[in-house]
């Protein structure tokens, strides 16, 4: 007999370290995930922040540019002057105000269409991925829901929804973004699974007699999370970008909740002599948006290295 | 022992070069020297991490940049190559230096025809007209031996065999008559009988122009075929270096002696009869038809496995031989259920487990377990060593603490510490990890151990450590076995019995003894023929 194989004790142990402690030496992880963290503390303490209420009208202080004084009177009739942050816009509301609590709609709509889409999607994935009959319908479904246009969708929806509250709005744009994203996400996982299932472990795993739904979650669905997390942060970042095309045009959030989308759209016919009405809104979300993809970009780097090898 | 007046196209002197800190040692290869002349075949011979791939890219200038040459010398004719320019080191490449490598899938661009792929080479550092380059295209590939080169310089890359592939890269290797052929493996993944074709090419090919070859390669057989000159390498030192017969035959460094010990023999070991009884595994016809088919496109039938009829009895390790696309993994994992055989039946005792439904199927899973080739996948990545040894016993109700002890009693079994159970498998070597992937098969008691092509991927002296175990194993628990492997050597000191497949049928089938000492089956008789180093008696006693 030969003599024992050395135990693991003599092997060199590489240093391995936890995906949060490489995302944490990402450069653009940390600058994404610092303004985006700021960007919800703003929108969480928005009534803090020294703003006014963002639908207020103040026909005295109409189209005034960032830090000019006014002469008006605040709500219980007294004189009073103010100096508005960012200027007001053509119906004299605060854009400072406006600005700050439309934060709350955008980072609504992306983080919640991120879960939403992720959540279904990851579902949806892990079984057309692992049970190969299940595929062609599903996938065939998901072409389908590819080629509906997003932008028509929403329309659509929001005409259905329009008589309800707000929330009702807001979960028809939310909805409306949702499902074009799906299939997307569907692939994604699907092209993970198709490529787990076929590891000797996962094999292995089936000849110990370990239950399918277990070997779903305990050997498949590790593998998707890195990828999911990264698509999560580009699905987060472009639902923003949609909400507020889609405020812009007139059929997202109604104008009287402050979105960055609407703030602009208002803002776009006097857009010679208040350009700010269109400035502010345009930089948070530009800003937001630049953030969330940095921070994807960070992430994919150190999650899941084999997308960024060699670019 | 070379000739004084021989000309050395390669010269490498004292070459260290360092490793990126962290690595597992400072330098990849240290104080290296070694000289390839013309006309001559140089060894390099090695385990996995021994530095001899490293000392191939030395030459070539293809070192990644984490890799420093920190010391030494590489001449070629007189050349010094560590100092030149990337220019320079870009017009010697395939003028005077060529390399091949292991993967002919991989080293090949599958949306090129393999014409335009060989004529890149002249196009770069020939000023030949079209038709010149064609004309000298058409000769290379006819001195490769390729079959109707007229048709073949058009064809892509997907359309050929690997041994095919392996030839378009040797033609573009050598179509310009480097003074030096660097072969990094160039058979490995290659079947036995086209392994024999291509050595034999190299060698004829390598006579005829008078070129240096530097051979790369792990397996002694092969360097019995082919070697002039050997030089055995280990962790990143030359601890001998010789004539060939010398090296094989009288090995003077202990290393080369464990290594060449290691060599399993053709010889049969010699085993006790197996008492008949009642099989424990015993399949009839067993079959395996592959039907692809799409929305779009018309179905394809592949006989994967046809007529496969065998049995395996208590404490006998059966044989499965054959060359890739045999069918001899098919039959592994039919019988192990994770693919659902289309005709015939398989039976454990007297259980019918062939056609069973997947739900009724459960019971019996346990009492087939299977240890696959690719250590390096056959272990959640992401789940510690102890919860995927204890996984399946928990699977059928045993208690984790039960199945801990268990573990870890199983642990010892296989010669590894009980106690690095809570560790990770990357922490673990190639070795190490089919040992715990044996430890996982066992803890579930198995009846029949099937072993896919499990020692394959594992060096020739961590590979004996194996062969050993599950011999060990299986004499100790009784166990059943079938054992699927594409090396006779292998199969010749495992085996009891021997079934020889050939696309997908058993074309052979009987005692080792017997198999290796007078095979009837021509097929049969063509594996064994082209046996890398059958000639040598690779001294393995056991």
């Amino acid at each position: 007999m030969s003599a024992p194989a050395g135990i693991a004790g003599d092997v060199a142990r590489p240093k391995r370290r936890g995906a949060l402690g490489r995302a944490l030496r990402n450069k653009g992880a940390i600058f994404g995930a610092v303004i985006l963290l700021a960007m919800l503390l703003v929108a969480l303490s928005a009534p803090l922040l020294g703003t006014v209420d963002p639908i207020r009208i103040d026909p005295t202080c109409r189209n005034r540019a960032p830090g000019v004084e006014c002469a008006t009177r605040d709500n219980a009739g007294q004189r009073v002057t103010v100096t508005p942050r960012m200027g007001t816009d053509s119906l004299g509301r605060d854009v400072y105000s406006r600005v700050i609590y439309g934060a709350r709609v955008s980072l609504l709509v992306g983080i919640s269409v991120a879960v939403v889409a992720i959540a279904i999607g990851l579902v949806l994935g892990l079984v057309s991925g692992y049970f190969r009959w299940l595929d062609a319908i599903v996938m065939r479904v998901m072409d389908g829901l590819m080629a509906i246009p997003g932008i028509l969708l929403a329309i659509g929806l929001v005409a259905v929804w329009r008589q309800g509250l707000w929330g009702g709005v807001t979960m028809a744009v939310i909805l409306a973004i949702v499902v074009p994203e799906i299939p997307r996400v569907v692939r994604l996982v699907r092209s993970v699974v198709l490529s787990i299932r076929e590891e000797p472990y996962v094999e292995a795993a089936i000849s110990v007699g370990t239950p399918t739904p277990l070997i779903l979650i305990r050997h498949v669905l590790p593998n998707t999370i890195a990828p999911l997390i990264v698509q999560g942060t580009y699905i987060c970042a472009s639902a923003m970008l949609v909400e507020a095309i889609l405020s812009f045009l007139g059929i997202g959030i109604p104008p009287q909740i402050p979105s960055w989308g609407n703030i602009m759209a208002e803002g776009r016919t006097l857009f010679r002599i208040a350009p700010h009405n269109i400035l502010f809104p345009g930089i948070f979300l530009g800003l937001t948006v630049l953030a969330v993809n940095v921070l994807g970009d960070g992430l994919r780097d150190t999650l899941d290295p084999r997308m960024s090898k060699r670019v | 022992m070379s000739d004084p007046a021989q000309r050395f196209v390669l010269e490498i002197e004292d070459l260290a070069i360092r490793l990126p800190v962290g690595a597992d040692r400072a330098r990849a290869v240290a104080g290296v020297s070694l000289r390839v002349g013309q006309g001559e075949i140089v060894c390099l011979v090695g385990e996995s991490g021994s530095g001899k791939s490293v000392i191939a890219h030395a030459v070539l200038g293809l070192l990644p940049r984490a890799l420093v040459a920190e010391q030494g010398r590489i001449r070629l004719e007189g050349e010094d190559l560590l100092t030149a320019t990337p220019d320079r080191l870009r017009d010697l490449r395939c003028t005077r230096m060529s390399m091949i490598f292991q993967e002919p899938m991989t080293a090949l661009n599958p949306v090129m025809t393999c014409g335009r792929q060989i004529d890149e080479v002249l196009e770069e550092h020939t000023k030949l007209a079209p038709a010149q380059r064609r004309a000298k295209i058409l000769e290379i590939m006819t001195q490769v031996r390729l079959p109707d080169p007229e048709r073949l310089i058009d064809a892509y890359p997907h359309q050929l065999s690997g041994g095919q592939r392996q030839r378009i890269m040797i033609a573009m290797a050598l179509i310009l008559e480097p003074v030096l052929l660097i072969a990094d493996e160039p058979t490995t993944a290659l079947d036995v009988t086209t392994q024999a074709q291509i050595l034999s090419l190299i060698r004829d090919l390598q006579r005829q122009k008078g070129t240096g070859v530097l051979f790369i390669t792990h397996d002694f057989g092969v360097v019995a075929e082919i070697a002039d000159r050997v030089a055995v390498l280990q962790h990143g030192k030359l601890v001998e270096l010789g004539a060939s017969a010398q090296v094989l035959r009288a090995p003077e460094h202990p290393y080369t002696k464990m290594l060449i010990a290691s060599v399993p023999s053709m010889e049969p070991r010699h085993r006790d009869a197996i008492a008949a009884g009642a099989p424990v595994l015993r399949t009839e016809k067993l079959g395996k038809v592959y039907v692809s088919s799409g929305f779009f496109q018309a179905a394809r039938t592949v006989r994967a496995a046809e007529d496969v009829t065998i049995a395996v009895h208590r404490g006998e390790t059966l044989g499965i031989v054959g060359e890739s696309g045999s069918g001899k993994s098919t039959v592994a994992r039919c019988v192990a259920r994770l693919i659902d055989p289309s005709s015939g039946t398989i039976h454990l005792d007297e259980d019918e487990i062939g056609s069973m439904p997947r739900g009724r199927l459960r019971r019996h899973r346990k009492r087939v377990q299977i240890v696959f080739q690719d250590p390096y996948r056959s272990l959640n990545p992401r789940r510690t060593v102890g919860a995927s040894i204890v996984e399946g016993p928990m699977n059928y109700g045993l208690s984790r603490e039960a199945a801990l002890e268990r573990a870890r009693q199983l642990m010892a079994t296989v010669k590894l510490d009980p106690a690095a159970l809570d560790r990770y498998p990357h922490e673990f070597s190639g070795g190490q990890r089919q040992r715990i992937c044996i430890a996982r098969a066992l803890a579930m008691e198995p009846e029949l151990l099937i072993a896919d092509e499990a020692v394959s991927a594992l060096d020739v002296s961590v590979q004996a450590q194996v062969l050993d175990l599950l011999d060990q194993i299986r004499n100790s628990l009784q166990l059943a076995m079938l054992f699927i492997t594409h090396d006779l050597r292998v199969a010749a000191q495992v085996c009891d019995r021997v079934a020889v497949m050939q696309g997908g049928r058993v074309v052979e089938y009987g005692p080792v003894a017997q198999i290796f000492g007078a095979p009837r089956h021509a097929y049969t008789r063509e594996l064994f023929a082209a046996a890398p180093g059958r000639g040598y008696r690779f001294a393995r006693q056991v």
